[in-house]
């Protein structure tokens, strides 16, 4: 039983290895810097061959949109999570009263257990609307020379929305770990702090947070591989972009997971079998990029662990 | 401390930022909630628990059976594998191959739900050729959840006195039956809660089992293989695609089932976890 709890990961990578080997010798660097996606004529009976690897023809897998866009929606909900969950997590640890604390905890494990369907409905239903109906129509008026805020406004389907819902999926992920690292800190720390003379925040920013940087860091990266691996809620309000860059952040976009999903069926019509063999190529990338960070947050943390011993 | 006056205000403006942070969380939480609900309590009329789906319209039967039975079946397979790893882990392993294993379960814990999804379906679907199944959609939901039953396992067994250990020793039990007997019973209540926290993310996964599991109009047929199930988690994501009221209505429905059957299963594990030590105390 061990056995198998070990070797899962071993034959993840194996599998998507062996099926999608023609399909990475096909493709070359295309599936990194390709920006088409095209799985051939499946009507005619011309073939393409490319390194001694046959698809049909016209048939082109280019990943870089769907690279783009992982990286670009992940990094943009960042943007908008670390800084709340910052927030959200030195008010539960300094200014929630300890009574009441439970209760927020509470409600920061039921958020984390909501099932991105759910927040993909939401978004798809509440938020895309609002976003394509007033947001980017006002935005893309008013901030026409801003980069990335001007030009169309879109329907709402696209990269604000999808980092906005990626955001929301991963702040209580990111809360509650910054909560238990800052709580774990000895407060001696903070009254030494108050004792020089700071305010409250000084402590807190100056001598509490340095303190457990490592830990910060951690949980942010942990949300990071969440938020890259992210697959349903942003297939429901990316805006499912084929071949096509954004060119600002109301425009669709698509992610690796994303096209993983939209494009099976598709896949399953290519009779060489070379667009789903492309997919798992995709498959292995995203699980190669999240184990890398993955594995960059727990070197993070041992350290930290380390350090405090 | 040049201006004392003005970093007093300036700190408690960030404090009050921060706790307008935590309301605007809770607000928009708040708001996902009670919005799923009110759109999708109206729509759970009684038919829809027992007519099956119809295309874009009919009822959930088929769904709800086919979430439950993937669940039950992961949720068996992963408690075999998951708490019998972590027995292990604690009980037996060396400090090295203990390190390793712990570090493929945290590893295991990272990958992305739809890279299991392609993976199994190369494995099972394709190379076995099992084809859109229970079984394949069973053993995907095992593999999400196994990080987190081997963690709350580990963590409990762990936490097991070493006198309590110790004193079943000294009286001539052998290690095997240390554990079954001794450990087992103490470490009870938190590996339940892992389990039942990881049903919580069971139920609600969507991605591996659209590649595994396929989808089915029909109530699931209970053969292992060769048959697609459908779940409820799919009739959310497709049915508010279409552009018809009463697939929507079901895309509402569907979701506030799930939200009550996880709610439940989180509710469940906290008062059982609570009854429990408070018992032991």
């Amino acid at each position: 039983m061990v056995g198998v709890s070990v070797a899962i990961v071993a034959l993840i990578l194996l599998f998507l290895l062996v099926f999608s080997f023609p399909a990475i010798r096909y493709n070359g660097l295309n599936i990194l810097t390709g920006t088409v996606w095209n799985i051939g004529n499946q009507y005619g009976s011309g073939t393409v061959s490319h390194n001694g690897i046959t698809a049909q023809a016209g048939a082109e897998f280019g990943g870089l949109v769907y690279v783009f866009g992982t990286l670009s929606t992940s990094a943009l909900a960042m943007v908008f999570a670390v800084p709340l969950s910052v927030l959200v997590a030195l008010a539960l640890a300094y200014r929630v009263p300890p009574r009441l604390r439970f209760i927020a905890n509470a409600l920061i494990e039921l958020m984390a257990g909501v099932p991105s369907v759910v927040y993909g409905l939401w978004g798809l239903v509440v938020l895309v609307p609002w976003i394509g109906g007033s947001l980017a129509p006002f935005v893309t008026t008013h901030a026409s020379g801003v980069p990335f805020l001007g030009g169309g406004a879109g329907s709402g389907n696209g990269l604000l929305a999808s980092a906005i819902i990626l955001a929301l999926m991963v702040v209580p992920i990111m809360v509650a770990t910054m909560r238990d690292v800052i709580l774990a800190q000895t407060p001696a720390i903070f009254e030494a702090s108050m004792a020089l003379g700071s305010t409250s925040w000084q402590a807190v920013t100056h001598a509490v947070l340095p303190s457990v940087r490592n830990g910060l860091v951690a949980a942010v990266l942990v949300a990071l591989g969440r938020a890259l691996g992210e697959t349903m809620a942003v297939l429901m309000v990316s805006g499912a972009a084929l071949n096509q860059f954004p060119s600002n952040v109301f425009q669709a976009v698509n992610t690796i997971a994303a096209v993983i999903v939209s494009q099976l069926d598709s896949a399953l019509t290519d009779s060489s079998g070379m667009a789903q063999k492309s997919l798992a190529e995709l498959a292995l990338l995203l699980f190669i990029i999240t184990l890398a960070v993955n594995i960059i947050a727990r070197v993070i943390l041992r350290g930290a662990d380390r350090a405090r011993r | 401390m040049m201006r004392p006056v003005l970093t007093r205000h300036l700190s408690n403006a960030w404090w009050i930022a921060s706790v307008l942070a935590l309301l605007l969380a809770i607000g928009v939480m708040g708001f996902i909630f009670i919005f799923v609900l009110m759109r999708g309590l109206p729509a759970l009329k009684p038919s829809v628990f027992v007519t099956v789906t119809n295309g874009i319209a009919g009822g959930l039967a088929n769904a709800i059976a086919g979430t439950l039975l993937l669940v039950v079946l992961g949720v068996i397979l992963v408690m075999i594998v998951g708490i019998s790893t972590a027995m292990w882990i604690v009980e037996f392993a060396q400090p090295r191959t203990r390190a390793f294993v712990r570090f493929c379960i945290d590893i295991l814990a990272g990958v992305p739900s739809i890279v299991v999804g392609y993976f199994l379906y190369v494995a099972l679907v394709e190379d076995l050729g099992w084809g859109f199944s229970l079984v394949a959609g069973g053993f995907s939901l095992a593999i999400i959840m196994l990080p987190y039953v081997v963690r709350s396992a580990d963590l409990s067994l762990t936490a097991v006195p070493v006198n309590v250990r110790e004193a079943a020793t000294a009286l001539g039990a052998r290690p095997a039956t240390v554990l079954l007997t001794v450990s087992m019973p103490w470490a009870a209540p938190g590996i339940l809660t892992g389990v039942l926290v990881a049903t919580g993310i069971a139920l609600g996964e969507t991605a591996p089992l659209i590649y595994t599991a396929g989808w089915s109009n029909y109530m699931p047929s209970l053969a292992p293989t060769h048959s697609p199930v459908g779940y409820l988690t799919y009739v959310v994501w497709s049915f508010i695609s279409q552009p018809f009221s009463e697939a929507h209505q079901l895309a509402y429905a569907a979701a506030a089932l799930l939200m009550i059957f996880i709610f439940a299963t989180n509710l469940i594990s906290r008062v059982a976890l609570e009854a429990w030590s408070a018992k032991r105390a």
